[in-house]
């Protein structure tokens, strides 16, 4: 907001902007560049998640999308079934759902966008080096 | 008595015996960022230190070096003729006329980059590095064959980018490319300090931010580079001009020398500015 006031009022010039969509250019640019790391983080992802659920590897799909201002890694991790319920009160998650959208202990999403419960499980930013002030 | 053991470890690459000169390739992966004027410019600021150097310009099909540094009506023999055997090496070697231990090995303006054999650049190279203290090879814009042929022989990088999103943005790349092994350098090239005050240019700091490399000099856009290059007179031949000087800063810090960090040139204050920092008034 004040971001826009200010290019509004001019006082923050077009470099700004050029930061900025460097920044996200060459993090989708290395993404690119790197499929093995990709790969590995994908592997290790879903061995963290499989510590408390079973889930259902073959379908497991991985993205990274664009958005305004930042760049989200989007994983869909279908649910096969949730491993000992530990006496507690499960969280909201049926088990035995074969493509499970279960709504998660969703790490909070900051950027107050509402986007329907589909397609997140699992949402990380990655705002590398110093954003400017905002 | 000589020291025979090193005191301390040394990195890998400097194994080699100690009078080896270094092979440094000048590279940005854009085009038209200053490579060739870069090249030209620190070899001489080099060779005006007393160091013995060899420009090497490995674009080939394109030659510009020789024009840079006003020798293109001295070249007779180029880069293939000396790696296909027709010549030698010091028959093709041209001495600058303006400064003296500078030397040039032009490309071959009839070829392809893809004729080069990237076994005989390296030798050729390690051959020059026996009796120059510094080679400096022109890279080819790109990241092709032709790249990979310049970057072959040497054992350190200087890349130049300009505060622009694309030259960036390729540096990033090619540095990507180099590896660890060639411990690159920055230069950032045309800077423009008072569009970078107004917040229209990317600042040193913006690249660097991005690119974080060891930053070994900023050089201004500056009317007198196109001015000197139209007479094939490096820069750096005048050392009382800023961007002379800085060419000469760039040697200096190359060489290991304790010169002052790279600053941006300095901007005069706009008029206002100055009624402002009077008042105290905060301009960002």
């Amino acid at each position: 907001m004040i971001e826009f006031l200010k290019r509004l009022f001019g006082h923050q010039g077009s470099s700004a902007t050029a930061k900025e969509r460097l920044r996200l250019v060459l993090m989708t640019d290395h993404l690119e560049l790197a499929p093995e790391m990709i790969e590995t983080m994908k592997r290790e992802l879903v061995d963290v998640i499989s510590r408390h659920v079973e889930v259902d590897r073959d379908r497991i799909e991985v993205n990274f999308e664009r958005q305004d201002r930042t760049l989200a890694l989007l994983a869909n991790i279908p649910i096969l079934s949730v491993n000992r319920p530990n006496g507690k009160v499960a969280p909201a998650a049926a088990p035995e759902r074969p493509k499970a959208e279960t709504s998660k202990k969703s790490a909070a999403v900051s950027n107050g966008e509402t986007k329907p419960p589909r397609k997140r499980r699992r949402r990380k930013k990655s705002q590398t080096t110093a954003s400017q002030p905002a | 008595m000589h020291q025979v053991e090193s005191v301390q470890p040394e990195p890998a690459a400097e194994v080699a015996p100690a009078k080896l000169g270094r092979a440094i390739v000048l590279t940005s992966g854009k085009g038209g960022v200053g490579k060739t004027t870069t090249t030209a410019n620190l070899g001489t600021a080099l060779a005006r230190r007393g160091s013995r150097v060899a420009l090497i310009d490995a674009d080939v099909g394109l030659r510009n070096l020789d024009i840079v540094l006003g020798l293109e009506s001295r070249v007779t023999h180029h880069l293939l003729d000396v790696l296909e055997d027709r010549v030698t090496v010091d028959d093709a070697l041209i001495g600058d006329k303006h400064t003296e231990n500078l030397f040039l090995l032009a490309a071959a303006q009839s070829r392809e980059k893809d004729d080069v054999e990237t076994a005989k650049m390296q030798a050729l190279v390690a051959a020059l590095r026996e009796r120059f203290d510094y080679v400096l090879i022109d890279c080819p814009a790109g990241i092709e064959l032709g790249f990979r042929n310049a970057v072959a022989g040497a054992d350190e990088a200087i890349v130049i980018c300009t505060p622009e999103v694309s030259a960036v943005r390729d540096v990033d790349r090619v540095v990507g490319l180099l590896g660890n092994r060639f411990r690159p350098q920055l230069v950032i090239n045309r800077l423009r300090p008072q569009l970078v005050k107004k917040g229209k240019m990317l600042s040193v700091e913006d690249v660097n931010a991005i690119l974080r490399l060891p930053l070994l000099g900023v050089i201004a856009d500056e009317p007198e580079i196109i001015v000197t290059t139209n007479r094939g007179e490096p820069l750096a031949l005048r050392k009382e001009n800023a961007t002379g000087a800085a060419y000469h800063a760039i040697a200096a810090r190359l060489a290991g020398e304790d010169v002052p960090p790279p600053m941006p040139p300095a901007v005069k204050p706009t008029l206002l500015e100055r009624i402002g920092s009077l008042v105290g008034r905060r301009r960002s």
